[in-house]
């Protein structure tokens, strides 16, 4: 088994800069594709080798399909690309999938909507005070010959909270960057370790396989690229890259908390307990569901108070509702409904015949739809209190440039959002969609999708009825997130 | 109970008529994939007993897939395929589908070979019906009208529990679950609500299901001494083959995929239809048969209701050999999306699937019928996919609802009509709600 070459790995994989407090993604088009490729050639992309002491600014590049085109890629190199890549997150039917419907819109999106594709995303990071000369300089003369700038994504520091207040971006899966994960045919207890190459293309899944990507057969403009694992006569495009998923999230923070305070009867606690109902987490980040004493793998024992547990302490939902919304994108759950199985056991629960009630085994094994995320907020901080007023004329939009990294999008963001964030399904509810992120859309036959379900031990379950929408979608791309190797070999395509 | 039953006509479509038939076809939509349940050729809405219908055009574009084995591909007639899934005697449907619908179904077949004006309609239907070797209902017994009466009920007593939202929060489960019995026998008494009795099971189709329930097991039983005798011999065979068999699993093109999946995600369920040849050989055919029979014998008289497997998303689901023993379609209706469904596939019955998929030409490389395929992953959704029709008009009799809701449904009303429960019942009946 290689070791992964981390020269060749854009650092946005490995660190998510929490350091870097600044941050800035240019989204733009090749205007002239000689200069865009020399710019391509000189920046110096930030690579996830370790630095001592660490980097003070980050460079950091993703191409969408059209952009890869663009700048001369064969049309061969890319249909080795995953159809969902190809086809672009604005495609009808895959609005539908990912509720990119009615206010979430392709055709509503400030950026990435049909005829609106940014060609490349190009992502700086930076510490505050050399943040805007960082920029400058690497931009440099060439810049605007190079591209057009459709638009600049600001991002803000809120200290680790996303602008509903609540703590953010506590659980990420770990990464088994060491390749010592046998990737089991059954995983019987939760872990958080997942196969790199559920994060990386050109490495095992979790089902022990290779991703699909582009492998060229080996000559002279790819001669610089590594060999694939599985075939080794060919040159592999994907290795070391990944899919980067771009949305942003516009969050309505005074909508959210006024209405969060009108349920609650005007009482500010209550409200962010029913917030915290929402989330599944408190406003400070602690899971509703309780924590074990059990290690988990993968779990740092220091955030054991945030991280150390899975839903098998609250089968029912009465602690962290089914639809809350860590619930929904991480349930936490193995490959059988049941842990410690004997094999006889685990044949009667593959036959049908196990757990019988209707809340059991309703929720696909996650191991295979774990994704990294890389987002960051926008968008000054409002907290709770200052959220019950009325805001001021215009008020500047807040949110979240959504952004998170995984090698198959169809499987593991695509279905993350469809399957279970989305879905008015999800684990045997119905008539509700993610609280937070939900469009509260009608589907045929559901026309009401804005409810949320509290369970409650022994008794009726508590709903709220009438969410509005406090999320929507304002633009959104899918990126390939190449290795370095991969962009010298785009910036040094024909035709350049 | 009234067992559920389903039918399928298949006919080969006149070559020049294809294009007016795609035509006609398009025409019951008010968009692709999305049906107009009242439309004026086959106005699906007005049978009551008509759980799901399809149209598919038999356009399989991997018939070349045969030259793997050095064997010159058949050049077959494109086929045109109806079915449907129906409550009580499939013919009785058939006969009351012709009666509402004659002159559309006519206009739809005599865009096949040998329909002819004088043709008798149903006669060519019967005489071109395709019998699945094997199904699947999710929950037999279950019909068009109950699923809708407990849609009714569910809804009635969401709005009631509403309505009274500050008295019943903190009740206990036995006065909740009193309270709401009081409630649905005033509803029924008062006619808003209807809650149907089960008809009668019919005494043929008892007796067919008794013999079928003792005579497969009787007849494995008798034929057992050579079964032992020839089951070393086979299982040489079909390893060996397993091992040499070719993998034919090249990305699948993107339009394909791009035009499937307009017809997809319209609905909580989705259709899915998957058409390919067989392997050549006695020995894929025989175990073809052999898997298809033990599924439907198992789908038939051991499953538990609602689940096929660990799997609970599947409505309905069918294997039926198309025109000969070469080639095999594989339709079902499931809820979520398709990506949703492989995940199902793979990671909870990836076992069923390889035994019943992996005789057909190119599928991923198992071992011991049962083991590995499908857990190739990149192999197995692009070979499916590739493999993978889409269905021209699809009918759901229930949009909105996927199997999990009525399992919730019934068992809701289960529990209205049960007068006591235990502790424990009560409480996961409460939390249906």
């Amino acid at each position: 088994m290689s070791e992964v070459d981390y020269a060749d790995v854009q650092g946005l994989v490995r660190f998510g800069y929490g350091r870097l407090t600044s941050a800035s993604y240019a989204l733009v088009r090749v205007k002239n594709v000689a200069a865009a490729k020399a710019w391509l050639r000189a920046a110096s992309v930030t690579s996830a080798v370790e630095q001592k002491p660490p980097p003070k600014t980050a460079l950091n590049i993703a191409f969408t399909a059209p952009g890869l085109e663009k700048l001369g890629v064969p049309e061969s190199v890319i249909a080795g690309f995953s159809h969902e890549f190809r086809g672009g997150m604005a495609q009808e039917s895959r609005s539908r999938q990912l509720g990119d419907v009615g206010d979430n819109a392709p055709s509503k999106w400030f950026w990435g909507g049909y005829g609106r594709e940014p060609h490349a995303v190009i992502m700086f990071f930076g510490e505050p005070d050399q943040f805007d000369s960082f920029v400058q300089t690497t931009k440099g003369s060439s810049w605007s010959d190079a591209f057009e700038e459709m638009t600049w994504l600001g991002t803000s520091n809120l200290d680790g909270n996303e602008p509903f207040s609540f703590a953010d971006g506590i659980s990420q899966p770990q990464i088994d960057w060491e390749q010592q994960r046998r990737t089991p045919c059954t995983q019987l207890q939760y872990t958080n370790i997942t196969a790199l190459g559920e994060f990386l293309l050109g490495y095992r899944n979790e089902y022990g396989k290779f991703t699909d990507r582009p492998l060229l057969e080996p000559d002279a403009t790819s001669t610089d690229l590594p060999s694939a694992g599985e075939a080794p006569a060919k040159k592999d495009l994907g290795r070391n890259g990944t899919y980067l998923v771009m949305r942003q999230l516009e969050q309505d923070v005074r909508k959210f908390w006024q209405f969060l305070y009108e349920q609650a009867g005007g009482n500010l606690a209550d409200a962010a307990q029913l917030g915290a109902k929402m989330v599944g987490r408190t406003l400070a980040g602690d899971p509703l569901a309780p924590t074990q004493d059990e290690p988990i793998p993968g779990v740092d024992p220091k955030s054991a108070q945030q991280n150390q547990f899975t839903y098998e302490s609250d089968p029912a939902g009465a602690h962290c509702p089914f639809g809350a919304h860590i619930r929904r994108a991480n349930p936490r759950n193995t490959d059988f409904p049941e842990q410690h199985l004997s094999a006889l056991r685990k044949l009667i629960i593959m036959l049908g015949f196990g757990p019988k009630r209707f809340y059991d085994d309703l929720t696909s094994s996650v191991r295979f739809h774990r994704i990294l995320r890389r987002g960051r907020e926008y968008g000054s901080e409002l907290s709770p209190e200052e959220a019950l007023q009325p805001g001021p004329p215009n008020e500047s939009p807040r949110g979240l440039h959504f952004i998170c990294l995984n090698p198959n999008i169809s499987r593991q963001f695509e279905f993350l959002q469809n399957a279970w964030i989305m879905n008015t399904k999800f684990s045997g509810l119905t008539g509700e969609s993610d609280p937070l992120l939900g469009n509260r859309g009608s589907l045929p036959g559901c026309p009401v999708t804005s409810a949320f379900t509290m369970p409650e031990d022994g008794g009726l379950r508590r709903r709220v009825c009438g969410l509005p929408q406090f999320i929507t979608l304002r633009g959104g791309a899918y990126f390939f997130l190449p290795s370095l190797r991969a962009l010298r070999y785009f910036a040094g395509a024909p035709n350049g | 109970m009234t067992p559920q039953s389903n039918f399928m006509v298949v006919a080969a479509i006149k070559p020049e008529r294809e294009v007016e038939l795609r035509q006609l076809l398009d025409s019951m939509n008010r968009a692709p994939g999305r049906v107009d349940p009242n439309n004026e050729l086959i106005p699906f809405a007005e049978f009551d007993e008509l759980h799901f219908a399809r149209f598919v055009i038999l356009d399989d574009k991997t018939t070349e897939d045969i030259r793997v084995y050095g064997l010159a591909p058949r050049q077959y007639p494109l086929y045109l395929a109806f079915l449907g899934d129906v409550d009580g005697d499939a013919n009785a449907f058939l006969g009351k589908l012709i009666k509402r619908a004659g002159k559309g179904l006519v206009r739809i077949f005599s865009c096949c070979e040998g329909f002819t004006s004088e043709t008798n309609l149903l006669a060519w239907m019967k005489q071109h019906h395709a019998p699945a070797i094997a199904a699947y209902v999710n929950w037999r017994g279950r019909t068009v009208r109950q699923i809708r009466e407990e849609a009714a009920l569910y809804e009635a007593v969401q709005s009631y529990i509403e309505k009274n939202a500050g008295t019943f929060e903190g009740l206990a489960p036995r006065e909740l679950h009193e309270k709401l019995r009081s409630f649905v026998k005033a509803e029924k008494s008062g006619g808003r609500l209807m809650l149907s009795r089960e008809n009668p099971t019919p005494i043929g189709w008892q007796i067919k299901n008794l013999l079928h329930l003792i005579g497969l097991p009787l007849l494995a039983l008798l034929v057992s001494p050579l079964l032992v005798v020839l089951a070393p011999f086979y299982i040489i065979a079909l390893r060996r083959l397993e091992k040499s068999d070719p993998e034919v699993c090249p990305t699948a093109d993107q339009k394909h995929s791009e035009d499937l999946s307009k017809f997809e995600d319209h609905d909580v369920t989705n259709q899915f239809s998957a058409m390919g040849s067989l392997k050549p050989g006695l020995v894929r055919l025989l175990t073809t048969i052999g898997v298809l029979k033990t599924v439907n014998y198992g789908a038939r008289h051991i499953t538990r209701p609602g689940r096929l497997g660990r799997i609970r998303s599947i409505h309905f689901a069918r294997w039926v050999f198309v025109a000969g023993t070469e080639r095999m379609i594989f339709c079902s209706n499931y809820d979520g999306s398709v990506e949703s469904y492989m995940d199902d596939f793979i990671n909870k019955t990836g076992f069923g699937l390889n035994a019943s998929f992996s005789n057909g030409i190119g599928y991923p490389r198992t071992n011991w019928l049962v083991l590995d395929g499908c857990i190739d992953e990149r192999n197995y959704k692009e070979y499916l996919r590739r493999h993978t029709l889409p269905s021209q008009v699809w009918y759901k009799a229930y949009p909105g609802l996927t199997a999990v809701d009525l399992e919730r449904h019934t068992r809701i009303r289960q529990g209205l009509e049960t007068p006591s429960m235990t502790d424990d019942e009560l409480c996961q009946w409460v939390a249906l709600l």
